[in-house]
């Protein structure tokens, strides 16, 4: 834990959860903090209980929905899967933050640029 | 959008669904940990390492669920309610703190809304009618300054020239008898010009409003009535108008006293000229009587829309100039002048310094009492300092700890403020009842909206102002040395800010004390004033005559003679008279007195016209300075006489002989008076009032018969006693006739200082609540002062200290805090005393007297404040106190 963790943006797990729902389908909070680790290489060092927070979050919204059902090894869970509402707004999401992304990596590219002159 | 509205809603949804969905927060994440444990097993972990690495994993669980709370509900809500029941149990652990906080809160909150309901339909509301502003008093200034009444020619005149006023009109007051079938009734009313309620912008709701073609003389006697005598004397028939009622009155010159009524004013409409008139007739000026230059007619007007008070003066001066030129009436010098302005000025002229007055007072008292509470509070913070510091070990911020305080701060204001309605109703039905006369505007006074909104401001202001001081000494406490020290000592700052509390404390209630007693000493002044006749022993009542037997001047005549002579022989009389104006009663009959000598016309000063029996001034004790006083001789026939007051007399004629000077009194074109003898002055309006100059004629020599006069009756005994029986004896020579306002002369006399009681009843009541509020905040602070420093105390005592010097130390302290406030509020109330300059009299505002018996009154209570804290502290036994360490 003494390697510093990848803070995150505000709104930028949200889509993470999305994204993760929407590749994979019906998932319980547990294996979607376990995917978002796994898919970011544990880059992403976060809290797992603070994924609660967002899916209460995104439930509100609208863009996931849940229902208590029973797990593969017989436990029984809260599943979440993603809404047609969900779909879209991750949608847009996605294309902003590669938007973001993008600009973010061309202006860093021109400072370090710059520096070196 | 409808994303962020549908997520609004839930979270609200999830305000009142707590429990269950914390329930389900924890059956989610016991299975989350449950996934988490059993996956470490999986990798072969023991139990133990499988479940503390899912823990470490999941992150603190309570921060999970606090983050999923805040996620889904209202946290900003949570947080206040928490507050607030926090809060609650807190003023519920300490009653005799709260329910102190809350009566003193309540006092305040209850008496500054009361006396601004009072205020604010005086000085603040405009006038009930459209466009207020608009609406202005037009008086002629007269040569030394002062307002004099216009006259129907200057109307005229100006009416026919001016552009500056949509309308203007002229008014005089009118009484009215209703004769028929009910008992004879006799009301206020007034005479007005067609254009008057044009000029207000109110019409009647039912019938028709004047016209021009009514006011001219010999014009149709039409009258309109008011809601109030509509619905009780005709029980609200709509088919009233048109009806013929019975109004008479002996002044109104008409051939007949059936007037058809034309119509009804609405039910809210306020006639602030006249507040208790209920009839309104034409005034039908008959210009043929001489009197079209007498000044007896209030003018008012309503300016057009963009025309200022300025301008419309400069131009009604420039047209009377203009009108003097063309007439040359000879009431008026060679020049006249105008004074315009706004109604509302002119109504509550009157009122306003005393009520300004008040309300600044009763804001000195509210300050008295947020800064009493404030200083409950932070006596309270001292024992609390322990808990702040807990809760900010455990990580509560300033900002938390201050928005705690203050949540508790303004609870208790809201309580505070909702008892304080509750004061505000009962104080406000106390100011109507022991409003002055003089009040404008008593029925617009009450709790509505305006005043509730005022009422809530000042409440949630005082709940912060109380709450912040506590509150920012809550948030800069160091929770290291506050828990080490446990929460009795080391309290200097607290201290010193309840000092600087108690020093402001003292300050305000000295301005306050000042304010009451200059007041006091004022009264006491004018009261000292000689009214210029006897007042003990006097009863007074007014009679009158109704119906059309009275027509005759002979037969009103003869009715007073005959009761007047009943009473006289009524057992505990010495004597009796009448006159036709009571000094003091309120009656103000005013007429222009020229005299046959008098070169300078201009100076026509109005004088009060008494038509009075031989033998007023015997039973009045007006003493006689010069020739001789009015006697049974002065009959219809025999030669014209009039005696004047002594100011008058030596005014007109710098100590020359006046007797058998001749002069006219009211029409110039009328009989000439021949001067027989000089009085004393006698004070006709208030003590206060200089203005007294008088002419006394016999009724019989009067030009007409006065249907009402007053009687006066000196009793042996007590006057009031006589009431009875005085009006019994009026009654057996006709019992028909009303008899009104029965009252000795020392009520009126009492009566004639209303406003100024009024002011003064309110100032002490505040002044003795700033003093008990001071004495009890320099008792606090002293209290508190000797509690924590017991152990100091102790050890003097050990070490050989008398208990003398305990005594005096303790004391000193509270009279160093005295001597603080004192000078500071001397600076306060030569400042502040300004203000009641006005109400004064007979005092300057930095009456030594006043000040020197305030200090002293100040210093005897704050010696007993110090008293009791003082002596405890003597008591204290070192031995057991150092032991207990």
């Amino acid at each position: 834990m003494a390697e510093s963790k990848l803070d995150l943006l505000q709104g930028t797990l949200d889509l993470m959860v999305l994204q993760t729902l929407a590749a994979m389908g019906s998932l319980h909070g547990y294996g979607i903090a376990r995917r978002i680790e796994q898919v970011s290489g544990d880059k992403v060092l976060l809290n797992q209980g603070t994924i609660y927070a967002s899916l209460v979050r995104l439930q509100q919204r609208g863009w996931i929905s849940a229902e208590w059902g029973t797990s593969d090894n017989n436990r029984k869970a809260k599943f979440y899967s993603i809404t047609k509402n969900g779909r879209k707004q991750l949608a847009e999401d996605a294309v902003y933050w590669q938007r973001l992304s993008s600009v973010m990596g061309r202006v860093l590219a021109m400072q370090e640029h710059g520096g070196k002159q | 959008m409808t994303d962020r509205l549908r997520q609004a809603l839930n979270r609200l949804r999830a305000f009142f669904r707590k429990e269950p969905l914390d329930h389900e927060l924890d059956a989610e994440m016991s299975s989350h940990l449950a996934f988490a444990i059993e996956e470490g097993l999986q990798r072969g972990l023991s139990p133990q390492e499988a479940r503390r690495q899912a823990l470490i994993r999941f992150g603190g669980v309570e921060q999970a669920k606090e983050q999923h709370r805040e996620a889904r509900g209202l946290p900003a809500l949570d947080i206040l309610l928490q507050d607030l029941r926090f809060a609650i149990h807190q003023l519920r652990k300490h009653p005799g703190f709260t329910c102190t906080a809350i009566l003193i809160l309540a006092l305040g909150i209850g008496a500054t809304t009361a006396i601004f309901s009072a205020m604010n339909p005086i000085l603040f509301e405009p006038l009930p009618y459209p466009h207020a502003g608009r609406i202005t008093m037009i008086w002629e200034i007269r040569s030394g300054g002062s307002r004099n009444d216009g006259t129907f020619g200057m109307y005229r005149g100006l009416v026919e020239r001016n552009r500056s006023f949509d309308a203007i009109a002229v008014l005089r007051p009118w009484q009215p008898t209703m004769t028929g079938a009910d008992q004879p009734e006799r009301f206020d009313g007034q005479r007005v010009s067609a254009s008057y309620f044009h000029v207000l912008g109110v019409s009647p709701i039912l019938g028709r409003d004047f016209q021009m073609s009514d006011d001219r003389l010999n014009g149709p006697n039409v009258v309109i009535i008011s809601d109030g005598l509509w619905r009780r004397r005709f029980a609200g028939d709509r088919t009233i108008i048109g009806r013929q009622v019975t109004l008479e009155d002996a002044r109104t010159f008409s051939s007949t006293d059936s007037y058809s009524v034309i119509g009804v004013m609405p039910r809210g409409f306020e006639n602030v000229l006249a507040p208790s008139a209920e009839v309104w007739a034409p005034l039908q000026y008959d210009m043929s009587q001489g009197r079209a230059w007498g000044h007896h007619l209030r003018m008012v007007g309503r300016l057009r829309p963009g025309v200022s008070v300025d301008q419309a003066t400069r131009e009604l001066n420039v047209l009377g100039h203009a009108v003097l030129k063309e007439q040359h009436p000879e009431t008026y010098g060679r020049d006249v002048g105008f004074i315009v302005n706004s109604l509302q000025d002119d109504v509550t002229r009157g009122v306003k310094p005393a009520l300004l007055a008040v309300f600044g007072a009763v804001m000195l008292v509210l300050t008295i009492a947020c800064v009493n509470v404030t200083n409950l509070l932070l006596a309270r913070g001292v024992h609390r300092r322990g808990e702040f510091a807990l809760r900010a070990a455990l990580g509560a911020g300033r900002s938390r700890l201050i928005r705690q305080v203050l949540t508790e701060s303004l609870l208790l204001g809201a309580m505070g403020g909702v008892v304080g309605m509750a004061v505000a109703m009962l104080g406000v039905r106390a100011l109507v009842a022991l409003s002055p006369p003089e009040l404008p505007r008593v029925g617009a006074i009450g709790i509505n909206g305006a005043v509730f909104a005022f009422g809530l401001g000042i409440t949630t202001l005082i709940g912060l102002a109380f709450g912040l001081t506590p509150a920012l000494h809550a948030a800069r406490s160091d929770p290291h040395r506050d828990l080490q020290h446990g929460s009795r000592r080391s309290a200097g700052g607290h201290r010193r800010t309840r000092s600087a509390l108690v020093v402001a404390e003292v300050a305000l209630a000295l301005v306050l004390l000042v304010g009451s007693g200059l007041l006091l000493r004022s009264l006491v002044r004018l009261f000292a004033v000689p009214p210029g006749f006897s007042p003990s022993h006097l009863l007074t009542m007014q009679v009158q005559t109704a119906g059309r037997r009275f027509d005759d001047d002979s037969t009103t005549y003869r009715f007073f003679a005959q009761a007047l002579e009943a009473v006289r022989h009524v057992p505990g009389v010495t004597a009796a008279a009448l006159t036709s104006q009571l000094p003091l009663s309120g009656d103000y009959d005013m007429y222009g007195a020229r005299f046959e000598s008098d070169d300078n016309p201009g100076d026509d000063h109005g004088v009060f016209r008494y038509a009075v029996s031989p033998g007023y001034f015997e039973t009045m004790g007006i003493p006689l300075h010069r020739g001789r006083l009015l006697d049974a001789h002065d009959l219809p026939g025999a030669p014209l006489a009039v005696v004047i007051n002594e100011s008058f007399a030596k005014r007109k004629f710098r100590g020359r002989n006046p007797i058998g000077q001749r002069l006219h009194v009211g029409a110039t074109d009328g009989p000439w008076y021949t001067l027989v003898g000089v009085v004393g002055d006698v004070k006709q309006m208030s003590l206060a009032v200089s203005q007294s100059d008088a002419v006394y004629i016999t009724t019989t020599q009067w030009h007409w018969a006065d249907n009402a006069m007053s009687l006066v009756v000196r009793a042996r005994g007590d006057a009031a006693a006589l009431a009875p029986a005085v009006r019994q004896a009026v009654w057996s020579v006709d019992k028909d006739q009303p008899i009104l306002r029965v009252a000795t002369m020392d009520d009126l006399l009492a009566a004639s200082a209303a406003e100024r009681r009024f002011a003064l009843a309110l100032f002490e009541a505040f002044a003795l609540a700033a003093l008990v509020l001071a004495a009890a905040g320099i008792y606090g602070v002293l209290a508190a002062s000797v509690a924590e420093r017991t152990r100091e105390i102790a050890v003097r005592l050990a070490v050989g200290a008398s208990r003398a010097s305990i005594l005096a130390l303790v004391v000193r302290q509270g009279m160093m805090l005295t001597g603080l406030g004192v000078a500071i509020g001397l600076a306060g109330a030569a400042a502040a005393s300004q203000g009641i300059d006005a109400m004064l009299f007979g005092v300057s505002h930095l009456d030594p007297v006043t000040y020197l018996g305030v200090i002293a009154l100040l210093a005897g209570v704050s010696v007993i404040a110090c008293g009791v804290p003082a002596w405890r502290a003597a008591r204290v036994d070192p031995a057991s106190t150092l032991r207990a360490e």
